[in-house]
């Protein structure tokens, strides 16, 4: 992705011959969220592959392993993790980044995110759009769980984390805080 | 360290509980001088906010010494003495940016939540359940506070722990209530309820230039705290409300009034057994029988303000009052941060000292009995200081 050809305005199709989510098959979600940041900031977070797994709790990593070609490691909540290799489709400057599975991947998927301005001084709108086909077998379970079988409240949720941490500089949490739940007997 | 906790809906404990730890880098550690039981978290101690747990911390009124520093926070120092208001901010974001802290967009955790019940989240709250984040609260020995280069500030020595506690809510909440009144000379303002945050609507009305408050409530002790503030009082069990105020503002009607009260309205008639019986069947959750009174008793073209707390769904609002009179609602949750310069110095001109609320300082292990006592505005109980 480090090499890719953001540079160029047109909106350029970079590979257009690979399978991805089959037409009508699959989950397909739209999200939508308003950041209050330049538009460059934003197109550089999705544009740099190692920033993902900084913010998003279940990409695990993110590799270039080739032109335009990305290996990126989902981790389900039950520890397994799918394997996907992903080439990047589209990459226009501070508007869109598109993203497919190749067919060496464990599951079916593309994305997309496009940058659009908000009214002045509203910042920008993010729309995020992801389709997959769940893996089959064992890991189709732990897929599920890790969308809670409610994909909009997920990628609602994904969208969220990013905005706390471009607008903030950190992801709002209770993980890690004190409870009398785990509570010594009272004294 | 020692901490109220919710245990079930009528029963809260003081446990001893792990202390709080540095989470996130704009975190900073809290060590607790004062706090306070708020009108609002009876509500939670009587089962109106569903999503507590067992456990979880109670408070979102305290104050006291910074202990610890997150590494991205510069601008407060170990031994800052602090007071902190009870919505959790961010200071970046569209809201915050705008003065609307209490809608901070970014720190609910559990925003998703809030976003099914209300379309979308507002600010996280401390001890205010999971729907608001699920952030521990500070009726503790030790609170963490998220965003606290934002949320915490320091107070002038001369402010003492007593009056500085009452800013983290009742008193920017009962005078962001006068400012949703949009006083004018002359005006009338009806409070219904002198609980704490009435009690300073009524004295933040005069400071904003009311010409007459008048205060409706039962209880003895409240009425004549409503009196030395300089309210008119009205009791509703011995007058017709709305008559009476007719008839003290000349047949024209108060030109604002206020919902002081909230969710767990008491009344008497018709409407208020309805929401008894609607509310008890989970056919409305909220029991608005001030706000259909004040509804009905604002003259033509004015304000209605509701800094009592709702929840959930009411019932039987007339809205056809509301629409033909031309009336302006507002209301919702304080944006404590920006009343804390102005309300300091009121406090430190002498304009006022809020610590006349308080009737009761005890120490943190006897908050069990504090909440019953106050539920049951038992023992001429008005506002509760816990000290731990």
């Amino acid at each position: 992705m480090a090499q890719s050809k953001a540079d160029t305005a047109s909106q350029a199709s970079l590979q257009s011959d690979n399978v991805s989510v089959p037409h009508e098959e699959g989950i397909h979600v739209v999200r939508s969220i308003t950041v209050d940041r330049p538009v460059e900031e934003l197109y550089r977070f999705w544009h740099t592959p190692t920033y993902m797994p900084t913010v998003f709790k279940n990409v695990e990593s993110v590799d270039v392993i080739g032109d335009n070609r990305l290996r990126w490691v989902i981790k389900l909540p039950t520890d397994q993790k799918v394997e996907l290799q992903v080439e990047v489709y589209t990459d226009v400057l501070n508007e869109v980044i598109s993203w497919r599975s190749l067919p060496a991947s464990e599951m079916q998927m593309a994305a997309s995110v496009r940058f659009r301005p908000a009214p002045p001084n509203r910042g920008t709108e993010v729309q995020l759009t992801l389709e997959f086909v769940p893996p089959g077998g064992a890991l189709s379970k732990a897929f599920l769980r890790l969308f809670e079988e409610a994909p909009q409240q997920y990628v609602g949720q994904f969208l969220r984390e990013f905005k706390q941490v471009m607008e903030t500089g950190e992801k709002a949490t209770i993980e890690g805080q004190t409870s009398g739940r785990e509570s010594e007997v009272a004294q | 360290m020692k901490a109220v906790t919710f245990q079930s809906t009528g029963n809260v404990a003081v446990e001893t509980v792990p202390d709080p730890r540095i989470i996130n880098p704009r975190d900073s550690i809290i060590q607790i001088i004062s706090t306070c039981i708020c009108g609002s978290d009876l509500h939670m101690y009587d089962g109106y906010i569903p999503t507590m747990r067992q456990g979880d911390i109670l408070g979102h009124e305290f104050m006291g010494i910074v202990v610890e520093t997150g590494s991205e926070v510069t601008n407060l120092q170990v031994g800052d003495r602090v007071v902190v208001p009870f919505a959790i901010s961010c200071g970046q974001c569209f809201y915050c940016k705008r003065g609307e802290y209490s809608l901070c967009d970014n720190s609910n955790p559990n925003a998703g939540a809030a976003e099914e019940m209300y379309g979308y989240s507002p600010a996280g709250l401390f001890g205010y359940s999971n729907l608001f984040g699920g952030y521990a609260g500070g009726q503790a020995e030790y609170v963490r506070v998220p965003f606290s280069d934002v949320g915490c500030f320091k107070i002038p020595e001369t402010l003492t722990d007593d009056q500085a506690v009452l800013l983290t809510d009742i008193f920017p909440t009962g005078y962001m209530a006068a400012e949703n009144c949009d006083i004018q000379p002359g005006d009338t303002v009806a409070v219904w309820g002198c609980g704490p945050v009435a009690q300073f609507a009524i004295r933040s009305a005069y400071l904003l230039g009311a010409e007459q408050v008048i205060a409706i409530d039962r209880l003895p002790e409240r009425l004549q705290m409503a009196r030395e503030g300089g309210a008119e009082t009205l009791n509703y069990e011995e007058v017709d409300v709305i008559d009476a105020l007719k008839e003290m503002t000349g047949g024209r009607g108060p030109d604002s009034v206020m919902d002081a009260v909230g969710l767990e309205a008491h009344g008497t008639g018709v409407g208020y057994l309805y929401d008894r019986v609607a509310q008890a069947t989970r056919m409305e959750t909220d029991r608005p029988t001030v706000l259909r009174q004040v509804i009905q008793a604002c003259r033509k073209g004015g304000n209605v303000s509701i800094p009592g707390v709702y929840g959930g769904i009411v019932d039987k609002i007339p809205m056809g009052a509301a629409f033909n009179k031309g009336l302006t609602l507002k209301m919702g949750q304080t944006h404590v941060h920006r009343y804390l310069a102005p309300l300091t110095e009121h406090i430190l001109r002498g304009d006022i000292d809020p610590s006349f609320v308080i009737t009761h300082r005890v120490p943190l292990d006897q908050a069990p009995e504090m909440y019953k006592t106050f539920r049951d505005k038992e023992d001429g109980c008005i506002k509760v200081v816990l000290k731990p």
